[in-house]
This record gives structure tokens, sequence and C-alpha cells, in this order.
């Protein structure tokens, strides 16, 4: 069994010829997870205790002959901000470090339905806040295609789980990039449905109107039927939205001939020459496939970074007041006072990076400065959002790049703050429009570090983003 | 410059961070290269453009809500299993008023 390589369909397929039990799948997956992982420090802990319990209700439907479900045996990786029930969750945190959550995620109840195998749970930036992973409070990720570079992050673990082979797919969490910037690093898949298309139900809160879960695999299709099942409304978050989930895996029918895609030329002024070049090779490759390529221009972008990084801290430095040492495991020791409590508790237990934003959040939305902060950013939001509506009148999708470069050196960015956010200058803008938006493999530079094409199109047209990377995917692997 | 060490102090208590003299040193730099860069976005004409909030889309005025069923709650146990001190059933915290 190369559990590398294993694909959804192979496991559905070696399953129902009884080549192997799921048992023995969950059994020699956590294996290799557990060998492979000190090379990269994508796990944080493993749950073999849930993955045989599932391994097992898979081999009963078999063996009763019934449907063993969409993700049957399939070994998934979940990022640690996501919560698993009596699986510790740490969210990359010393303040969370013993947390073992009541309940489960919604997302994780829906992959476990399916079938899927949950083996262990990502490293990522404390708090999901990072660039390459390296805020982490459990030692940073190490990329498996460099082991001398970032996996990008936050969902950093998650993604060299998958590329690494670990985990056939693997859940992230996106709030200005954080699971297509580091599916590009990596080299895998990684997509950011609409807002609101997946329950937020048990994701730890970021900044709440950014917040998004979503798939990370080895191929579109695989990404796509992860998406299929985690995907719906779901009355525990207010904010999933009720539009109904089409079959994405049926949309993938490599019909792309006369698709108008919109290449904005804000997104190629930064680009390292070997970024551009595969970029441009990529949109060649498209308009070989038959699409109608033109220049767009979405004029606001040169705004995202500074809008972004006001509204994401302002609610972070909300959403993160509840780790004040009352309820969530860690509290200082030095505590005479309450208010003595909760400074010590958050001064030891958050990283640098999570005080850097929790201080800027503060800082935006103090008295005096809300108007030319937070309602500025919010109005700058609006224009971004206004832009992307504009291009959509005139293409049905977007192509970029995912990041101005490719996978960086350890340590390289941890000096400078500005640096690291301003990598995140291409993917920003989607989180911020609520669009969906994806990062598909399309080559690699000359020294074999990955970069990834970014795919946008309209509020819940995952369809054409996805059928647009599948026929992309199968070009480049013809190629 | 656009921020002081005393503004630092000053945001830090707002939000309740205990941070050492290095550290406010630190985020002072840090900050003010950030507020540099958040200048830019003054440049930008706003007037007549309504704040988003919000990501919004085409949907029924109710789609999100839910059904009032009852639903079983977590329960006092589950709900203290993580509290770094409890008992009787309720979350312990140092004194906060003096008798």
């Amino acid at each position: 069994m190369d559990i590398a390589s294993l694909t959804i369909d192979g496991i559905r397929a070696s399953l129902l010829a009884r080549r192997y039990s799921a048992m023995e799948l969950a059994a020699e997956a956590l294996r290799f997870a557990e060998a492979e992982n000190p090379r990269t420090n994508a796990y944080l802990h493993f749950s073999p205790e849930r993955a045989f319990y599932a391994a097992r209700r898979v081999d009963e439907r078999l063996a009763r002959g019934e449907e063993p479900g969409r993700l049957a045996a399939v070994p998934v990786a979940v990022k640690d901000v996501i919560v698993t029930k009596g699986v510790r969750t740490t969210c990359g945190s010393k303040l969370l470090a013993n947390y073992i959550p009541p309940y489960d995620a919604t997302a994780v109840e829906r992959l476990e339905q399916a079938g899927a195998l949950l083996i262990g749970k990502t490293n990522c930036d404390e708090f999901a806040m990072g660039s390459s992973n390296e805020n982490s409070a459990f030692g940073p990720v190490r990329n498996p295609v460099a082991l001398d570079r970032v996996p990008g992050g936050s969902s950093g673990g998650s993604a060299a789980a998958v590329a690494q082979g670990t985990a056939v797919v693997a859940l992230g969490s996106d709030t200005g990039g954080s699971i297509r910037q580091p599916a590009s690093f990596c080299g895998v898949v990684g997509v950011t449905p609409t807002y609101g298309r997946v329950s937020r139900y048990g994701l730890t809160a970021f900044a709440s109107s950014l917040d998004h879960i979503g798939p990370l695999a080895r191929s579109v299709k695989e990404a796509a039927t992860v998406l299929g099942v985690i995907a719906g409304r779901d009355a525990r978050d207010a904010t999933s939205a009720a539009a109904p989930v089409p079959d994405y895996t049926a949309g993938l029918d490599g019909k792309v001939k006369g698709l108008k895609l919109g290449l904005p030329r804000e997104y190629l002024k930064e680009l390292t020459s070997e970024t551009g070049e595969l970029i441009y090779a990529a949109v060649d490759d498209l308009k070989r496939l038959g699409c109608e390529v033109r220049e767009i221009s979405l004029p606001a972008t040169d705004y995202a970074i500074a809008c972004y990084y006001i509204l994401a801290t302002a609610e972070a430095s909300s959403n993160l007041a509840r780790y004040d040492g009352v309820r969530y495991t860690f509290r200082s020791g030095q505590t005479e006072t309450l208010a003595e409590m909760y400074r010590n508790t958050r001064g030891e237990g958050f990283g640098a990076e999570c005080k850097r934003r929790i201080m800027l959040g503060t800082y935006v939305l103090s008295a005096g400065y809300y108007d030319a902060y937070y309602l500025k950013a919010q109005k700058v939001r609006a224009l971004i959002a206004r832009d992307f509506a504009d291009a959509f009148q005139e293409v049905d999708a977007i192509v970029a790049p995912v990041s101005p470069y490719p996978a960086f050196r350890l340590g390289e960015k941890m000096a400078d703050p500005l640096a690291m956010y301003l990598s995140d200058i291409y993917t920003i803008t989607g989180d911020l429009a609520g669009i969906p938006c994806m990062s598909v493999p399309c080559g690699k530079t000359a020294s074999g570090l990955p970069v990834g094409m970014q795919i946008l199109t309209r509020h819940f047209d995952e369809t054409t983003m996805f059928r647009l990377a599948d026929a992309f995917e199968a070009h480049s692997r013809a190629a | 410059m656009k921020i002081t060490e005393e503004q630092v102090r000053y945001v830090a208590a707002l939000s309740n961070l205990q941070l050492s003299v290095e550290e406010v040193a630190h985020l002072r730099a840090d900050l003010d290269g950030i507020l540099e860069h958040i200048d830019r976005l003054n440049e930008i004409d706003t007037s007549g453009v309504e704040p988003m909030a919000q990501v919004l889309y085409e949907a029924e005025d109710t789609a999100t809500l839910r059904a009032d069923t009852p639903v079983e709650p977590l329960g006092n146990a589950a709900a203290m299993a993580n509290a770094p001190q409890s008992g009787a059933g309720y979350f312990k915290v140092p004194k906060v008023i003096e008798r």
C-alpha cells in the first residue's frame, strides 16, 4: 500500500475490491504519517482513536453491502484551528496547548459522516496569523519540497501534509490567503470557497467577516469532492449560506472553450521574473484551451493590504479577548488580582505576532481613530468588492498569481512584519470581496519551487472555477 | 513618527496585555511602520461609498434564520472541563471585590 500516492477514487476501488480494509488502511496511514512527520513538523498531534473508530464504521458498512460514503477511508488532516471533540486543538498557541474541545466543527462532522479518517491535526501560525507558519508556538513547519524553506501560512501544516502524502486531503482556513498561499508554496491545490459556503461552526474565530474553511488536495477533482461534502447550510452558523450545493465534480467536463478570462494588470507588477514567466506561460496554456484572455483593471488593489490589516486586526482584537485565563486552560501563575490575571495570562500566552495584531486592532478601534481607520477601511473594502463585481460584468473568471514569489527561506522575513504582510497582496482581495478563489499548481522554478496560479470567480460560482482549474490541470499534466 | 511608546502602553492596557520594556520598544517600531503603510488609504477617494461590514449576496431576507427547535445544550461539566480553576459548577477567578 503506497500511502503517499493514494487517491479518493483509488481507495474506493480498493475497498470495494477487498484489496484492503479501512482498518488496515487506517493503521498504515497513521504509521506512515507518524514516521514522516519529523521531516516537516506538519502535524501537532495524531488522532488514532478517531481514525480507527471511523475505519471500523466504513468496514461495517462494506460488510453489509452498504454505500461506504463519498470519502470512505480517505485519510484527512485538519488544521488545528478547527475544533475536534476529544482531540486536542491548540490553534498553534501556548494558550491552548492543553485545550480539549467538547464538540466537533461542522466541517469535521461532515467529513466523518462521509467516511473520512481523521489522521491528525496540523500545525499552523498561532490563531492562523501569519504567512509562513513560523508563528506556531510548537515550531515552524518545513516545506516538504525544499526543507530549508517555509511551507507558507497560515495553513502550512495542512499544505505540507498533502504535499508529503501523509493525508490525501486536508482542511485549512483562509482569512487573507492562508489556504491558497501555502498550497502554492507546496505545489498542491487549495480552495477558498465563497464566504458562507462552508459552515464556520467550530472554526476558532480570527476575523469573522473574512474567515473561511476550505480544502487542500493533490488534484482539482479531489478538492471539489471535499468541498461538495463540507459545503452547505448549517443552522449552527448563521452566516452559512442557504444556496443549494451543486455537484462540483459533475461540472468538470473540460468545456472551457470561449470562457472569458480577465488578467488584472495590478497583479502583475511585483512578480519575481520566474513567477511572472510561469504565470504568463499558464495564461498561454489557457488560450490554447480556447479561453479568451483580456487584460482588466482592479484599481483598488493597491489599498488592499492597508484595508485588510485594519479590518482583520480590529476583528481579531475583539475575537481574541476571550483568552483571558478564565475558561480556556492556560492561566498565568501571577494572579494576585483579576486584572493582573488577565494581563499576565495574555502577556505570557500570546506570541509576538498575535500581540502585534491585537495591538494594531485595538489601536485602530480606539477613541479618536475609528473613522480614520476602521470606517475608511470598510469603505475601501466596498471599492475592492465593487472592482470585482465590475470585472465580472465582462469576464467569467479572473486569473492571477497567488504570491509574488515562491516559498522563501525559514527566517527570511521574520524580522520585518510589514514585508511579511505584503506577501499576501494577491490573496487578500478575494477574502475582502468574499468570492471563491483557489490556487492550482502551474509549474516550478529552475530550483524546483512550486508556483500556483489563482482563479477567482463570482459569488457561488465554484463550478466555473473548478472547471477551469481542472481543464488547466489536465492540460499541464499531459504536457 | 506615527505612534509613541506612551501610546503603545495605553493600547496595551486597553488590550489587557502585559508587555516588557523590550516588547514596548519593538511594538512601537513595528506599528509605526505598519501605520505608515496604512496611511496610503488617504490617497483613495471614498466619498459617497457605503462602508462594507460583511459580504452580501442575493438571498431571501430570512435565508439565515433557523427553525426554533430546542437542542440539548453542552452541559455544565463539558463547559467547565477546560477551566484552569472551577468549583461548584462555576469558573473561579481571583477575588474582584474586597469585603
